[in-house]
């Protein structure tokens, strides 16, 4: 980048971070709670982005790293005491880590749609597995427990409100973020792109391409299992129905609705579709009430969702960051 | 049903007669399997869509043969009936959402055909309600099998969806349109040079494929509810299939429906049915490992 675009970038950084910092004030409690699950949604598409944008590579099968996550952080939780949001992270990241390692190794023999197929089938392997572990797992049902509180033992500790889980999690995202940008910058970053752009070239140079592929399969799982214990630790639960390969399509749809290869751009396709979802769920009651067509209120608003999106694939490929960059450009 | 026995209860009974049931529990579903696959691979293997939505028409079919049925009383006209209002609605959404993405990366396919489920799902759930509909069967005879009463209609859908399939390879191979569907499958480009209306064959194979995923979720309607989600189980359990068969590869495909129902249905002699998925999962994991292109299919030089 040039100096003058570099100080855009950071001045623009800067004046979005700031004002997703004082956001909240603004904001009642049901909406807050809201932006947090966009920025949690947004970290669980931006680390699928690494492998969608960068590499080449569509996971269906993002559900897995994410519910790991979650469960992972839900052991942390159940069997410490107090409950310490470190351990949650760290026992979350371990178990991300692990079948991340897990699939990468086997799926990344595949390429294309072979690749997204094998993704999705092992994120239903551990569906199904967490589903009828009952003992463990708690089965159908998930597992509860409480929210730890952001402490350093010794030092501080005070319980999370939802402003301060929050900015917590808004500062996790945002580290998240710079790593993953600077990841994607760096020489490791570049070999990626290059297997996107030409795989077989990237190999005769001399990259061991099924490695960098490994690698690239295990940051990003690494990245959704984060995202997996922010949304344990914000909502005081795991449940299977994270696991399931909807959940990995939906992070793909935030990934195009957003634009690919952007980082920024999943977490605009989350805060896209939650918004659309959610104004959606409320626009057919309001509708109803307006024309005095009862029917109408129970309109399956996931419908017109489902649309929209299809209609975003066909004419909009490049997402909304895309779109808008490029109407920018003219 | 023996699926459903318990861990304990399966030493009661001779272990042989035990295998011989969940052989023929293994080939009946291994027949619809392979019906729902077949379609899949059919679709896949022409135009290279990975349809997502597969499952959805599964169900769809299920759905418009109970509305069918409850009005006509009869269970064959139920199952044309479904047939083709789902493969009309294939061809619908296959020149709505499918053609204008001729030419680009398959992987969009994925992700329309995921909009396209999430849609037609969700329109299920709102027209028929989240309780479970019931398709009676068209006849309800037993024979005896050991100590089971075996109904005669489950082998009935085994022979249909042989037929289904059996008539689908007989149109493949004779038929004109079956001779451009597979000169397509070869070489899309030449078969359009050589005059063949390609776009309107895709959404002709599209509609054949929708159809068959109907008649499928017909056929097993009475053996389960039909409900707005149970087109996933089928969706994901038909990948497995096209994967380990060889993606676009008929017979392999069929050769893979029912060696995973069969593997499947022994595996469920010991763990519960839900669990017995993992046996095809590690059929798939090992295929993927040791042959990529698929189990069923000549090595590749």
């Amino acid at each position: 980048m040039t100096p003058r675009r570099t100080r855009i970038y950071w001045t623009a950084f800067a004046v979005i971070l700031a004002l997703l910092i004082v956001a909240p004030f603004g904001l009642p409690e049901f909406w807050r709670r809201f932006l947090t699950e966009i920025l949690i949604w947004g970290l669980l598409a931006m680390s699928s982005d690494i492998l969608i944008g960068y590499t080449g590579m569509v996971s269906f099968g993002h559900s897995a790293f994410f519910g790991l996550g979650m469960y992972g952080a839900a052991a942390a939780l159940l069997t410490s005491r107090p409950p310490s949001l470190w351990l949650a992270l760290l026992y979350g990241l371990i178990a991300a880590a692990a079948v991340a390692a897990f699939v990468a190794y086997f799926s990344t023999r595949l390429r294309d749609i072979y690749f997204a197929i094998t993704t999705l089938i092992f994120s239903q392997i551990f569906y199904v597995i967490i589903f009828t572990w009952t003992d463990v797992t708690g089965g159908e049902n998930g597992l509860a427990f409480s929210r730890p509180a952001l402490a350093i033992p010794g030092l501080f500790s005070f319980p999370f409100t939802t402003l301060t889980l929050y900015w917590f999690v808004l500062a996790v995202v945002t580290a998240s973020y710079l790593l993953l940008r600077r990841i994607t910058r760096s020489p490791f970053g570049m070999v990626l792109q290059s297997i996107r752009e030409n795989e077989a070239r990237t190999r005769a140079i001399g990259y061991p391409v099924e490695r960098y592929k490994i690698v690239a399969v295990m940051f990003s799982g690494l990245f959704a299992g984060l995202a997996g214990v922010l949304y344990a630790v914000q909502n005081r639960f795991a449940a299977p129905d994270f696991v399931f390969f909807v959940v990995s399509g939906e992070t793909v749809i935030y990934n195009i609705m957003g634009g690919i290869g952007t980082l920024v751009g999943p977490i605009v396709g989350a805060a896209a579709f939650l918004l659309l979802r959610e104004g959606l769920s409320r626009l057919f009651p309001y509708l109803a009430s307006v024309v005095a067509l009862p029917g109408l209120a129970e309109f399956p608003y996931l419908i017109p969702l489902g649309v929209i999106f299809i209609a975003m694939v066909i004419f909009m490929p490049q997402g909304l960051l895309g779109f808008a960059r490029r109407r920018l450009n003219e | 049903m023996p699926t459903t026995r318990s861990f304990t209860s399966i030493w009661e009974y001779d272990l042989l007669e035990q295998i011989l049931i969940q052989t023929i529990n293994g080939i009946v579903v291994g027949m619809i399997l392979a019906l729902v696959a077949s379609g899949l691979t059919l679709i896949f293997g022409i135009m290279d869509v990975v349809n997502f939505a597969h499952g959805e028409l599964f169900m769809l079919g299920a759905y418009v043969g109970v509305v069918t049925l409850a009005a006509t009383g009869n269970f064959w006209l139920a199952l044309i009936v479904a047939t083709l209002v789902v493969a009309a609605l294939g061809a619908a959404i296959h020149v709505t959402t499918l053609r204008p993405l001729l030419g680009r990366d398959p992987l969009n396919t994925i992700l329309v055909t995921f909009g396209v489920s999430l849609v037609l799902q969700n329109y299920a759930l709102w027209q028929f309600g989240p309780v479970a509909r019931k398709i009676n069967e068209p006849f309800v005879g037993h024979f005896n099998l050991f100590y089971l009463e075996y109904p005669w209609y489950r082998l009935m859908i085994a022979l249909l969806s042989a037929a289904i399939i059996g008539a689908l390879w007989l149109f493949l191979k004779y038929s004109t349109y079956g001779v451009w569907i597979r000169a397509t499958t070869q070489d899309r480009v030449m078969a359009q040079a050589m005059g063949i209306p390609v776009p309107r064959l895709l959404t002709l194979v599209f509609a054949i494929g929708s159809g068959m995923a109907a008649a499928s979720g017909v056929l097993f309607g009475p053996l389960v509810g039909v409900n707005h989600a149970m087109g996933l189980d089928w969706v994901l359990k038909a990948f497995i299939v096209v994967v380990v068969g060889g993606m676009g590869n008929l017979v392999g495909s069929i050769a893979a429906a029912i060696f995973i129902s069969l593997t499947e249905s022994y595996a469920s002699l010991w763990v519960s049915p839900s669990q017995a998925i993992i046996v095809s999962f590690v059929v798939l994991i090992l295929t993927l490992l040791l042959r990529p292109t698929g189990l069923f299919v000549p090595t590749p030089k």
